[in-house]
């Protein structure tokens, strides 16, 4: 009983609060979030919609689960087989690209491998396991895990052995631990130019067009979970490929770096 | 040693701008941890003192289960209260995941063990002082209990503070259940985890000392209230 009247208590004393602003929780990914362009887009989504964006960080691993569950809105994330498994399993209702930037292969300055000369991703992965240079991963099921792990399928090679750690965190957590221990590692370029714990680190290798690294919206099929808010994940939708949304994202420079690029097709 | 120095300096630079951000999470903290703290030792330490003077069969197994769970691993905790709270879950409907009531759910689970524990552990002894004394006077149960809560309180109030402890500095529960977003469920110690994150290793240590102090002044302002440490015997 008297924990029965607790949760009532709690939930009418935070869902009052709650209430006042239209609430859509939306699940990024932790590259997204990182890169610092959420701080751009959101206050301008509030203003120009009226919709209080919560973002849930978490890998597209876990965004995906969340958005099954019904426990957010709507998800952004960056791994299309994923997506197009979520969509087919009838989690959402469709999927809307947004926006791209690439992957960049991280190493240590002096370049041990030698992987700045490569002529593409899988053979400057394979420099890296023949030179058994250190290389942390992702491990995560997040988009840039899954990505790492089609290069190294497009490498031909299984990586293992004590110089593949994989540290199951998110961009930012994997980025200190390579930094830590000088090693390689596959990022977004965004999350990369945003670090702020560089270290010995540079960014060695990028341009290969298999880096290309596409960010789609998946609102939650409200058909599964009644309670998602699918109108206002519909005008977010309509916002995020709109033009001032174009604007936002072409524009957020970071050291006079373009980080994203729009890439929305009205409908 | 500059990352500490440059650390310090940070929080210094984020106490004296009494920056927004920063009083917000720091105010949320508060309000989750001292929430789940008083829960919990509304449920803690009556449970200790009950079992201090409560003589049954499975009491053996009763207090060696809740010294275990002193040890709960505050992530595991975490995931229960988050598949409880799931929409797909069985108490989905309430729609408390990702607010700080949930955190504060999980945090009651995590520290009420502790603070029974600790308050059966200082209740056994004082029962064993009063015993005679109340049996007696031919006080009922619920009188003893009464009785042995009073008297122990400056342990009870230790035994409180080592639940907050515990929940001020707690990250991989409320990091699950609350899902660290900005503005609804932030609050200083997932903030450490998202600006260590983003490399930002100065600001992370700079709220890190922020969320040290804050746990200092709160005990302190708790031994000030209860004028401990001022007389012989208290």
């Amino acid at each position: 009983m008297i924990l029965k009247s607790l949760f009532v208590f709690f939930a009418l004393a935070f869902s009052a609060t709650a209430s006042l602003a239209e609430d859509l929780k939306l699940a990024v990914t932790t590259s997204f979030a990182n890169s610092g362009l959420a701080e751009i887009l959101l206050p301008a989504i509030a203003e120009d919609t009226g919709i209080n964006v919560q973002l849930l960080i978490v890998g597209t691993g876990q965004a995906l689960a969340l958005g099954q569950a019904g426990d957010v809105d709507a998800v952004l994330v960056h791994a299309r087989a994923a997506e197009e498994a979520f969509i087919a399993a009838g989690h959402a209702t469709h999927r809307r690209e947004i926006m791209y930037n690439d992957f960049v292969l991280i190493g240590p300055a002096p370049d041990p491998a030698g992987v700045a000369s490569a002529p593409a991703a899988a053979a400057a992965l394979e420099l890296i396991a023949l030179a058994r240079a250190p290389f942390v991963s992702r491990g995560d099921e997040s988009g840039t895990h899954l990505a790492e792990k089609a290069l190294w399928a497009a490498a031909g090679i299984e990586p293992q052995g004590d110089w593949y750690r994989s540290v199951g965190q998110g961009m930012g957590a994997a980025l200190n631990t390579a930094s830590g221990m000088d090693a390689y590692i596959l990022s977004d370029r965004a999350s990369w130019l945003n670090f702020g714990n560089k270290g010995n680190l540079a960014l060695l290798f990028s341009g290969d067009p298999a880096m290309f690294n596409q960010y789609a919206y998946l609102p939650v099929n409200p058909a599964n979970h009644p309670h998602v808010r699918a109108d206002l994940a519909a005008t977010l939708e309509d916002w995020l490929t709109g033009d001032h949304a174009r604007a936002l994202i072409d524009g957020y420079l970071l050291s006079g770096e373009q980080l994203f690029h729009f890439n929305a097709t009205p409908d | 040693m500059g990352n500490i120095w440059q650390g310090l300096t940070e929080a210094a630079r984020l106490v004296l701008h009494l920056d927004a951000d920063l009083l917000e999470i720091t105010a949320r903290s508060l309000q989750v941890t001292l929430s789940a703290t008083v829960i919990a030792a509304l449920i803690g330490l009556p449970t200790g003192a009950w079992l201090a003077v409560s003589r049954f069969r499975a009491r053996r197994v009763v207090v060696a289960t809740m010294n275990a769970l002193m040890g709960l691993p505050p992530v595991v905790v975490g995931l229960l209260v988050y598949m409880l709270f799931s929409r797909s879950g069985p108490l989905g409907v309430l729609g408390l995941l990702f607010t700080p009531a949930a955190m504060i759910i999980a945090q009651v689970i995590i520290i009420a063990p502790i603070m029974a524990s600790i308050s059966h552990q200082a209740i056994r002894e004082l029962w064993a002082d009063y015993h005679d004394l109340l049996i007696s006077l031919n006080a009922s149960r619920v009188q003893r209990i009464r009785a042995l809560l009073w008297d122990g309180r400056r342990s009870l109030l230790t035994a409180a503070l080592a639940g907050f402890g515990r929940a001020i500095g707690e990250v991989g529960a409320i990091m699950i259940v609350g899902g660290n977003i900005d503005h609804a469920t932030r609050v200083l110690t997932t903030a450490i985890a998202l600006e260590t994150g983003k490399g930002n290793l100065a600001l992370a240590l700079g709220l890190g000392f922020v969320l040290i102090a804050l746990a200092m002044a709160v005990n302190l302002a708790l031994h000030f209230l209860t004028r401990t440490e001022t007389s012989g015997r208290w």
